[in-house]
C-alpha cells in the first residue's frame, strides 16, 4: 500500500499514475480533495515569463514539466471523460510605461540569454494582438509557449481519473501522524486508526512541515506564502483578451467560460486567508491600468490561497532519507518517506513531471534525473 | 505572538573587517553595509547574497511579515545570526508608524527600529511633517530610532537633534536605483551631522555605493540593487567590495581636485627641459 498525503494536483497526480499502474494507493486529504492551493491557483502554465534570474537551476524542470502538459491533459481528458480546458494562445506581457519598459527589457534580455522563445513586440502591435488593453501600452513581450489550464478542472477530472483507476480516495480524513519506526516510515494514522504502508508522500503543500510524526530535522522548510484573486465575468459573446496577460503587478488570465481571473497578491502571512481592502484594491487598480474595459465586468468571486513554498522555490521531490528498492525493501532513518511538496507557484505547471517522477521512483526504486537537484535534503546546513 | 528574541549575533569568519567598524548608539558592527530581505528571487538566494554582502545588520518590514509564520519564517532564517532591524516601511502616516515600531518592540524585543514615514506612492518619498514627530515620539518611548529621510540638510539635522542616533537621507527614490542625485547635499549632512550618516535607497550598482561612502556617509543601505540584480549573490560581493573601497579611500584622504595636469615623475633636472611650469 502507497499512502499520499495530501489530495491537490500533486498528490492526485501522482495517486493516478500509481494505481494506473496497479498498485493499491490511498490518498488521504484534510478537507475536500483540490480545493486548497490547486484551487486557489490561476492555472497559467508560464514557464517563460516566470523563469527569473537566481533559479536557473529550476528552469529545465518547468521547461520539461510544461512540454509534457499537453499530452497529460489529453490522456487525463481520456481517463476521466472531463475536460480540462487546455489553452494554446500564449501569453503577453506588456509594459505600461518608460520605468515598466526598462524593467521589461531587462527580463526579456534575460528570458533571450536563456534560449527562451520570446518576441519584442511595441505597444501597437501589442494592442493587435489584444485590442482591450489599455491604449498606454508601450511595449510587450509574446511568449508563444506559455499556456494555460483550468486548474479545477484539472482537479475534478484527477479525482476521476484516479478513483476509475482504482485509487482509494478518503477526504476529510486528516492524518494524524506520520509513523516512522526503526528507520522507516511505517504508515500514517487517520482517525486514530492505523494505515499500514510500505511508502507514505507527503504532498500536503503549505500544511506539509506541520505533519506530527516527522522527526524534526526531516521536516520540508516550506511555508505558506498567501495570494488573493478574484474573477470577473467578460461577456461570452465578446471575451476582452484571449491571450494570459501579465501587465505590471497583474496577471489576467481568461477562461473558456468567460470568466477573467486576476491575480495574484504575495504576501507572507502565515496561514491567513482572508481577503483584504488593500488586497482587492490592488488587484483591481493594477488589472484596470492594464485593461480598463474590466471596469463594468461583474465579479464572480474572491479568494486567497496559500502557495507552498520551498526556502529556494523550487519543490522538494524524492525521497527524503534512505532507499526504497522496487521490492518494497528500505533501509535508512525514514525509509519510504517520500516528498512531493514546496512548488510554490508552479505546482499546475509541474504536476506531469512531478506525477512521472515519484510514480517511477515507487515504481522502480529508481530516482530520474530531471529530480535529482530537488532532493528535500538539499537544505542541510 | 512567538517572540523571537534577538541576541546579539556572532561576529563570523566573512566579516573580517578591511575597514574601521561602526558604532551607533554605543552597539559597534562589524560592517557598514546595511541589507534589506525584500524582493530576491527566494529565500536562498536572499540568504546567500546576505552573506556574500558581509553585512550584519538586514532590514525586515513589520507590515509584510508575520512572526507566526506556520512554516519557516524570516526570523527563524536570519535570528541569531544578523542584527535583525525592523522598519515600517509601508507606512504613510505617524501614527501608523509609531504603532508598527511599537508591534516590532514587542514581537522581537528590540528597541531598534527604521522609521520610515511615505509621503507618496509614486515616489516613496518621506513625509517630513509625519516623520519629524513620529520619530520625536519613539525617542521619548525609549526606541532607538534611525530615520529614513530626505537628502535635506535642515531634516536631518533636526533629526540628530531630536534624539535619533543616526539619519538615513536618501540617494534617490526607493527601487529606482539612480545612485546619489545630490551629492552636494549629502556633504552637507555630512557636514551639519555629528552622528552617523547610513545612506538609504537609491543604490543602483557597486559605484553607488563606493561614492556615498567617499562622501562621508558612514554606511550604505540597499537592498533593490542586489534583490533585483541579474545575479543577486555576485552583486552582494560587488557591494561589499565597493564599500570597502569607498571607506578606505575616504579614510585614507583623496588628493585635491586641480584643473590641469601634474607629472606624477619629477620633472625637474630632465635634460632639455628648464621647468615642468615653464615647459607648459
Amino acid at each position: 500500500m502507497i499512502v499520499i498525503v495530501g489530495g491537490g494536483i500533486s498528490g492526485l497526480a501522482i495517486g493516478w499514475y500509481l494505481a494506473r499502474a496497479g498498485r493499491a494507493v490511498s490518498v488521504f486529504e484534510r478537507d475536500a480533495a483540490g480545493r486548497g492551493a490547486t484551487w486557489a491557483a490561476a492555472g497559467m502554465l508560464a514557464a517563460h515569463v516566470e523563469a527569473e534570474p537566481g533559479e536557473e537551476r529550476l528552469l529545465p524542470l518547468l521547461l520539461e514539466s510544461r512540454a509534457m502538459w499537453a499530452e497529460f491533459g489529453r490522456d487525463l481528458e481520456a481517463a476521466s471523460g472531463l475536460a480540462v480546458d487546455y489553452r494554446d494562445e500564449g501569453t503577453l506581457v506588456v509594459a505600461l510605461d518608460r520605468d515598466d519598459t526598462e524593467r521589461l527589457k531587462f527580463s526579456y534580455d534575460y528570458h533571450r540569454s536563456m534560449g527562451l522563445e520570446m518576441e519584442w513586440l511595441s505597444g501597437a502591435e501589442a494592442r493587435r494582438l489584444e485590442p482591450h488593453l489599455a491604449s498606454g501600452v508601450a511595449a510587450g513581450v509574446f511568449s508563444p509557449l506559455d499556456h494555460q489550464v483550468d486548474n479545477r478542472k484539472v482537479v475534478v477530472a484527477l479525482k476521476a481519473a484516479f478513483v476509475k483507476a482504482g485509487g482509494a480516495l478518503r477526504e476529510h480524513a486528516e492524518v494524524e501522524e506520520i509513523l516512522v519506526e526503526g528507520g522507516a516510515v511505517r504508515g500514517v494514522l487517520v482517525g486514530g486508526e492505523r494505515v499500514e504502508a510500505e511508502a507514505v508522500v507527503i504532498a500536503a503543500g503549505a500544511w506539509s512541515r506541520n505533519l506530527k510524526g516527522l522527526p524534526d530535522h526531516l521536516r520540508p522548510p516550506v511555508r505558506p506564502v498567501k495570494g488573493q484573486m478574484l474573477s470577473l465575468v467578460m461577456p461570452a459573446d465578446a471575451p476582452l483578451l484571449r491571450h494570459v496577460v501579465w501587465g505590471p503587478g497583474t496577471c489576467l488570465v481568461p477562461r473558456k467560460d468567460g470568466r477573467l481571473f486576476v491575480g495574484a497578491t504575495v504576501e507572507e502571512m502565515s496561514f491567513d486567508t482572508n481577503m483584504t481592502a488593500g488586497g482587492v484594491y490592488d488587484l483591481l487598480r493594477r488589472a484596470w491600468e492594464t485593461l480598463p474595459g474590466i471596469y463594468d465586468l461583474p465579479i464572480d468571486e474572491m479568494w486567497a490561497g496559500l502557495r507552498p513554498t520551498s526556502r529556494d522555490d523550487a519543490p522538494l521531490l524524492g525521497p527524503v532519507s534512505g532507499t526504497l528498492t522496487g521490492a518494497g525493501e528500505v533501509v535508512g532513518e525514514a525509509a519510504g518517506l517520500i516528498m512531493a511538496t514546496g512548488h510554490h507557484r508552479n505546482g499546475i505547471l509541474l504536476a506531469p513531471i512531478t506525477a512521472r517522477a515519484i510514480s517511477h521512483y515507487i515504481l522502480t526504486g529508481e530516482l530520474g534525473e530531471d529530480i535529482k537537484p530537488f532532493a528535500p535534503t538539499r537544505f542541510a546546513a | 505572538m512567538k517572540k523571537a528574541a534577538l541576541k546579539d549575533p556572532p561576529s563570523p569568519r566573512n566579516r573580517e573587517a578591511v575597514t574601521d567598524g561602526l558604532t551607533i548608539a554605543g552597539r559597534d558592527f562589524t560592517s557598514r553595509l546595511f541589507i534589506g530581505t525584500a524582493q530576491y528571487p527566494n529565500q536562498q538566494v536572499m540568504l546567500d547574497a546576505i552573506a556574500a554582502s558581509g553585512a550584519e545588520v538586514v532590514t525586515v518590514a513589520m507590515r509584510r511579515v508575520r512572526l507566526d509564520a506556520g512554516g519557516e519564517s524570516l526570523f527563524d532564517l536570519l535570528g541569531g545570526r544578523y542584527f535583525i532591524l525592523p522598519n515600517t516601511a509601508g507606512c504613510y502616516t505617524a501614527r501608523d508608524a509609531v504603532l508598527t515600531a511599537q508591534l516590532a518592540r514587542e514581537a522581537l524585543e528590540t528597541d531598534w527600529v527604521k522609521l520610515e514615514v511615505i509621503g507618496d506612492d509614486e515616489t516613496l518619498f518621506p513625509d517630513v511633517e509625519q516623520l519629524i514627530p513620529a520619530a520625536r515620539e519613539l525617542v521619548k518611548d525609549g526606541f532607538i530610532v534611525l530615520p529614513y529621510c530626505n537628502d535635506d540638510p535642515v531634516t536631518a539635522k533636526k533629526l540628530e537633534d531630536l534624539g535619533c542616533p543616526a539619519v538615513m537621507p536618501l540617494g534617490a527614490p526607493i527601487g529606482s536605483g539612480m545612485g546619489i542625485r545630490n551629492p552636494y547635499n549629502i556633504r552637507i549632512i555630512r557636514e551639519m551631522c555629528t552622528v552617523p550618516i547610513i545612506l538609504d535607497a537609491g543604490v543602483g550598482t557597486a559605484s553607488d555605493v563606493t561614492v556615498a561612502m567617499e562622501l562621508g556617509c558612514d554606511g550604505v543601505l540597499l537592498n533593490s540593487a542586489v534583490a533585483r540584480a541579474r545575479d543577486p549573490i555576485s552583486m552582494a560581493r560587488a557591494v561589499r567590495l565597493a564599500l570597502e573601497a569607498g571607506r578606505l579611500a575616504y579614510t585614507s584622504g583623496r588628493i585635491p581636485h586641480r584643473l590641469y595636469a601634474k607629472a606624477s615623475s619629477p620633472e625637474e633636472g630632465v635634460i632639455g627641459r628648464v621647468s615642468a611650469s615653464k615647459a607648459r
